[in-house]
């Protein structure tokens, strides 16, 4: 993306320039309202921008149609805030393999491979609505990564969930991105998480990338003074 | 109290013996009332489901005529649908006052905001955030729209089964425009009107009970699904 800007009332992001690239995990930290929700609905078209250009492998995201259409199909954004539908597990993950509309044998066999792997094999009939904070997590990640898509966009996964669930979500995320050589980008509050999992490192605060580069030189050699304050845990926000 | 307990007695054994009066009256009301909450439903959830998926502001007058027209008096609906209805009104030519057509006509005109408006408060209350996971898993518009009405059935049921019990219990409207004919327009609470103000008061109480018992499923239906509805 080059030169792109949200604004509502006033200047939510500003972006000069953020390049990403295959198969790495992108960690995106910042305080409270820095704009790094923003970031993950702009990239998945979800919000427009305001100004600027985000271009997909060298070419312009169009506005509208079924191009642009046929690019958010190539990367699943999970929210914040778990919605599943109101539906079994089966269903919420080869929710997105329908709208693609892949074939009933490649569904079943990716959604029971991915349920395997999320260790809910038995709970493929089970309601949605029944299902536990970290299991439903489980759920959304499966569902988004079920077909592959290029770009993963992650907004506070493990938000809410226990050690135990965290451990279980983070090795998913590092596996299928290992595995399937899927980009990652995950929004996240926990600057220790965004150290274990991510390759990269991008802080951002009052809507502008203050620094990005790899997670060790953030965190041992920021070159800016606010993200090492922010990475020692020593900014007040 | 005597003419109550006697009265209780009566209507008990007209429910119970089938009585032909009292059947004919029944499955007139609910054919009326069924055939317009079909009609209602047909057209007001698309219609409730397109305005609940638009952005608030961009629907606001609307929004406010069909809030309007929720809490519309029946008998004002009535007077509206005799007025158009009637020799000298524009579809006077089609002779359809005093007949049941008028009546599902004027129920129609009755629980179409009901369920037109309850829909769309439902899939707005949470269809935004349904929506954009749904395009966050690649659904285009039309899948994302049909999900976000899937996802909120529950809230339509209530709309429809709300739409239902109003019509199902109005009097005003009814009686208007259809006369309340014997064996032709008379329905429930029409005849429950007319039996008291003749003192049967055995058939205006056996049918105040069938009404009851009506209210009582439907709402039993309404609290069941929105308990179902409210899990998640």
């Amino acid at each position: 993306m080059r030169s792109l800007s949200k604004t509502y009332d006033k200047e939510v992001l500003s972006v000069e320039e953020l390049i990403l690239t295959k198969g790495c995990i992108y960690g995106v930290i910042g305080p409270s309202g820095a704009g790094k929700s923003t970031l993950l609905r702009i990239i998945n078209m979800l919000t427009p921008q305001s100004g600027g250009e985000i271009l997909y492998k060298g070419r312009p995201v169009p506005l509208n149609g079924p191009e642009r259409l046929a690019l958010q199909r190539n990367m699943a954004l999970v929210f914040q805030k778990t919605l599943l539908f109101k539906d079994t597990v089966w269903n919420n993950i080869s929710y997105g393999l329908k709208a693609r509309g892949c074939k009933k044998q490649e569904i079943e066999k990716k959604v029971t491979s991915l349920l395997d792997q999320i260790g809910m094999s038995e709970l493929a009939n089970r309601r949605a609505e029944t299902l536990s904070g970290g299991e439903a997590q489980r759920v959304a990640i499966a569902r988004a990564v079920a077909f592959e898509p290029e770009l993963l966009l992650l907004d506070e996964p493990t938000a809410n969930l226990d050690p135990g669930n965290i451990e279980l979500i983070e090795e998913m995320i590092t596996k299928m991105a290992r595995t399937k050589e899927i980009t990652v980008v995950m929004v996240t509050h926990n600057v220790f998480q965004a150290r274990r999992i991510a390759n990269h490192v991008i802080f951002i605060n009052q809507g502008k990338i203050v620094e990005m580069g790899p997670t060790e030189k953030i965190f041992t050699e920021p070159e800016n003074e606010s993200t090492r304050m922010f990475v020692e845990g020593k900014m007040v926000y | 109290m005597s003419r109550l307990y006697e009265g209780l007695m009566e209507a008990f054994r007209l429910i119970l013996s089938f009585d032909p009066d009292l059947l004919t009256i029944v499955l007139l009301s609910l054919r009326i009332s069924i055939t317009a909450i079909i009609i209602s439903t047909i057209f007001g959830v698309p219609l409730g489901a397109l305005l609940g998926l638009k952005e608030e502001k961009k629907t606001r007058l609307f929004n406010k005529i069909i809030f309007t027209f929720m809490g519309m008096p029946p008998v004002v609906a009535g007077l509206i649908i005799f007025l158009i209805l009637s020799r000298q009104g524009p579809f006077g030519a089609l002779s359809l006052l005093y007949t049941p057509s008028a009546m599902v006509i004027a129920q129609v005109f009755l629980s179409s905001p009901i369920v037109i408006g309850l829909t769309m408060v439902g899939i707005r209350a949470k269809g935004g955030e349904i929506e954009e996971t749904a395009r966050s898993l690649g659904a285009g518009s039309a899948l994302a729209a049909w999900t976000v009405v899937k996802e909120s059935r529950f809230a339509i049921l209530g709309a429809i089964i709300t739409g239902f019990s109003r019509v199902v219990a109005e009097v005003g409207a009814v009686m208007i425009v259809g006369g309340n004919i014997e064996g032709h327009t008379r329905v429930m609470t029409t005849a429950i009107v007319l039996e008291t103000r003749k003192g049967n008061f055995e058939l205006a109480i056996g049918l105040g009970l069938i009404l009851l018992m009506i209210s009582f499923l439907v709402n039993s239906i309404l609290y069941t699904i929105q308990r179902g509805g409210n899990k998640d």
